[in-house]
């Protein structure tokens, strides 16, 4: 049921419907936007895509911060580890 | 309408019914039949043989035409026989109506086709159909060739630790032909690979030697419609690494947003080999040294296990089997 | 590839890999369904099951539109599609999927004109160019593909287009995952949500599975990092004693989901009273069909549908396998008389139905019985 795709706005058609142009890794495609009138993709905008249709914007800053939380996947556990290693559990402060 | 879509039901039409109806074992042939071309003894001598034939819509596309397709895929069934092409006969089944000017652009093709591959097309057939009865323009090709000195193959003396080779970026001709259709709305700046792979082959077993094992060209159904035959011909474990896989942006991009997979998509300017590990850096770089061969990869290598089959890993550790395509290869949306 | 490669890339699926590992409880056996196909798909097509620990099973949900699609409705729309003056349009996932006389490309080789399109609106188009002709568009699909539909619908009726129709078997979503948690065979820990479905319909449809039935959910993407993510969050929350939905596919995902495709979709459709589901069997409220204002796009009303029943061989068990209760190579017929060349079920034709998926990906890793055709 799932196949979509991230491609990127090329060129806006609008009409008589609201299309763009979009490109994945070189290859074209017309995507129909009415999915989308309510937050209008600009050129530039990422946006998923099935069927032939934009389904919802990509967001960048929400997709480097799921990348900066999978890179920090385990930091948690190292960082204690670390701090287990210098002895300091159950010292007096 | 499987069966000539390269793949499970193509093997089965030509084990199970031409081999057993056609071949007999008193025949003048040396070597394993079932491979692209076959040897046949005349007058003492091996003189490698083999045919084919060619249906493809649209006629005409980026990269190339019917006529290319028909020249190259015969002169590549030679080359990966290891045998030098050096002629053809040809065979062109027409619809009633089709224009001249088609006709003789189609001619004009197979002429400049075969000039760049070094091979004569020394004879030829032509039958006119009724409208409706051919799809415009069928061709069959017949090749001859001179089996290069030294080079043996076959998939039985592949063993584990040989590497494969693969010649170049695939799926441009498979989807360029989809493109071309015009039905899925896609656009790229893409061309079929359409070419004689001759002189990379020439090549490779010049520096090889019988280090070379085996050969095939990907065509209708893929790296893996080839893999998988040499894996259940050999009884073997084929091993390739996804990252490894040369494929281009706009293949790889076509291919994400229809749900295909590249290994299925067929090409027509490449080919895989089979060849001892010690032969491996001189064989790139041969092929490298050839026009054409700058994207020559080793892209995995044999072992025992999993028995008869294909395995695609990636460098985190996943697997998949990659196994051959049943029917042509169909966009998905789910 | 932007937004894919960066969630394929080695390392991170390395570091993702080593927190499973390091989260999950040894003494624990977890079992989590992903509930749909193209999870299934892609846990095979990356090669997943490889990377995480033997004590978490990923059980396979139903959520494969073309495997619960029972037979008998493919043979109603190819017996409209018998017509010499329709057009049998549908997704290249239709095309092997076997009715009572042959699938839609076994009737397209006996001349009947079957062609694959890649959107609805490609259907409409060729209604407009082929105006002697009815196109009659075999919709399938979850929520992810009805607003599509929906779209194409409106569209046709603005444009006073005639010679269309549509077919409709989009089914919805929740009323599935009901029935899986309904099943007395099925223990589950928890899900990894429907990640492009949610795109439409948000997060909040998946609350009651926290809150009434106490199993965590997190939706998901689709590539291998997104999965592995996903797979964190859930362990995390089991560690934890929680059970709450999360939603790991942000970058895409909106909490409330897409009110233009809920509009386009509450515009042209309305909730079958019930529909049976192959495998699953008659679930209430969990189809759409065309609203009265669309009859005249409505195929089964356009044309006389026989509404054939058709019910599975016995000794297919595709129904379990569906609700995850039987794994595809438990099933008797698999691998023999039910493989993707010649499939008996439809777990086996869809590329994301788990026989298929598992039987084109993962079975011939240990199966060292193949015949091998060497010549003698």
């Amino acid at each position: 049921m799932c196949l979509a795709i991230p491609g990127r706005i090329v060129e806006l058609v609008s009409d008589p419907v609201p299309l763009a142009l979009v490109e994945v890794t070189g290859v074209r495609r017309r995507v129909d936007l009415g999915l989308l009138h309510d937050d209008m993709p600009k050129v530039g905008d990422w946006v998923l895509i099935h069927v032939g249709f934009a389904m919802s914007r990509i967001s960048e800053e929400q997709a480097a911060e799921q990348m900066r939380m999978i890179a920090m996947l385990g930091e948690d556990e190292a960082a204690m580890e670390e701090v287990r290693g210098y002895g300091l559990e159950g010292r007096e402060p | 309408m499987a069966h000539g879509a390269g793949g499970k039901a193509s093997r089965r039409l030509v084990d199970g019914l031409l081999a057993p109806l056609l071949y007999r074992q008193s025949d003048p042939v040396e070597g394993d039949r079932l491979a692209d071309a076959a040897r046949v003894l005349v007058g003492g001598a091996p003189i490698a043989i083999t045919t084919d034939s060619f249906v493809v819509t649209p006629l005409a596309f980026p990269g190339g035409s019917i006529g290319e397709l028909a020249v190259n895929g015969t002169v590549n069934d030679l080359a990966v026989g290891g045998a030098r092409p050096v002629a053809l006969v040809t065979t062109l089944v027409l619809e009633a109506g089709l224009p001249t000017a088609t006709l003789v652009a189609e001619l004009r093709a197979m002429r400049q086709a075969a000039r760049d591959a070094g091979v004569a097309i020394v004879g030829g057939d032509t039958k006119v159909v009724e409208h409706g009865k051919v799809d415009r323009l069928y061709i069959s090709t017949t090749g001859i060739g001179h089996p290069l000195p030294g080079v043996t193959l076959g998939a039985r003396s592949v063993r584990p630790g040989d590497r494969v080779l693969l010649s170049g970026p695939i799926g441009d001709h498979g989807i360029t032909i989809l493109l071309a259709r015009g039905e899925l709305d896609l656009e790229a700046d893409l061309r079929s690979d359409t070419r004689s792979v001759f002189p990379m082959v020439e090549a490779l077993a010049a520096a090889a030697g019988p280090s070379l094992r085996w050969m095939r060209d990907p065509t209708r159904g893929g790296v893996a419609t080839s893999l998988n035959e040499l894996a259940l011909d050999s009884g073997l474990g084929i091993h390739i690494s996804e990252e490894a896989i040369p494929v281009r942006d706009e293949v790889r991009g076509a291919c994400e947003l229809l749900g295909l997979d590249p290994l299925h998509i067929a090409n027509e300017g490449q080919f895989l080999a089979v060849l001892g590990a010690e032969a491996a850096d001189r064989a790139l770089e041969a092929i490298h040294a050839v026009p054409g061969g700058d994207s020559v990869v080793i892209i995995g290598e044999v072992r025992e296990e999993p028995r008869a089959a294909v395995l695609a890993g990636s460098r985190y550790g996943g697997t998949r089997i990659v196994d051959m395509l049943v029917g042509d290869p169909l966009p998905r949306i789910c | 590839m932007k937004f894919v490669d960066e969630f394929r890339d080695s390392e991170l699926i390395t570091r993702a890999r080593d927190e499973i590992r390091r989260l999950a409880d040894p003494a624990r056996h977890y079992r989590l369904m992903e509930v749909c196909g193209g999870h299934t798909h892609a846990i095979y097509r990356f090669g997943l099951k490889d990377v995480l620990p033997s004590n978490l099973e990923l059980i396979h949900g139903p959520g494969c539109p073309v495997c619960v699609l029972p037979m008998g409705r493919i043979d109603d729309g190819l017996e409209l599609a018998g017509r010499p003056d329709v057009i049998f349009a549908a997704f290249g996932d239709m095309m092997r999927v076997p009715g009572a006389h042959g699938s839609p490309l076994e009737h397209k080789a006996r001349g009947v004109d079957v062609r694959i399109v890649y959107s609805p609106t490609d259907a409409l188009k060729l209604a407009r160019s082929n105006p002697g002709r009815h196109v009659m568009f075999f919709a399938i699909g979850f929520e992810t593909t009805a607003p599509s539909t929906a779209l194409t619908l409106m569209r046709a009726r603005a444009e006073g287009i005639g010679n269309f129709s549509v077919f409709c078997n989009h089914v919805t979503i929740i009323p599935a995952i009901r029935a899986i948690l309904d099943s007395p065979d099925m223990r589950l820990d928890g899900f990894i949500g429907p990640g492009h479905v949610s795109t439409v319909i948000g997060c909040r449809p998946y609350e009651w599975i926290a809150r009434t039935e106490g199993k965590p959910i997190v939706v998901s993407g689709f590539e291998p990092l997104d999965l592995l993510q996903s797979i964190v969050m859930l362990l995390r929350q089991l560690r934890d004693g929680r059970a709450e939905v999360e939603n790991q596919y942000q970058r895409v995902v909106p909490w409330e989901g897409n009110r233009a495709a809920l509009a386009a979709m509450a515009e042209v459709f309305e909730l079958r009273p019930y529909f049976e589901w192959r495998g699953l069997g008659f679930i209430s409220q969990s189809a759409l069909r065309l609203r009265e204002e669309y009859a005249r796009w409505d195929a089964e009303r356009v044309f006389s549908v026989a509404g054939v029943r058709v019910t599975d061989p016995k000794a297919a068990q595709c129904g379990e396998v569906l609700k995850g209760v039987l794994k595809p190579a438990q099933c008797k017929l698999f691998g023999k008389e039910c493989t993707p060349e010649h499939p008996v079920g439809a777990l086996m034709v869809s590329s994301e139905g788990s026989c298929a998926a598992y039987y084109n990906y993962e079975h011939r890793k240990t199966a060292g019985q193949l015949r091998i055709l060497t010549p003698a």
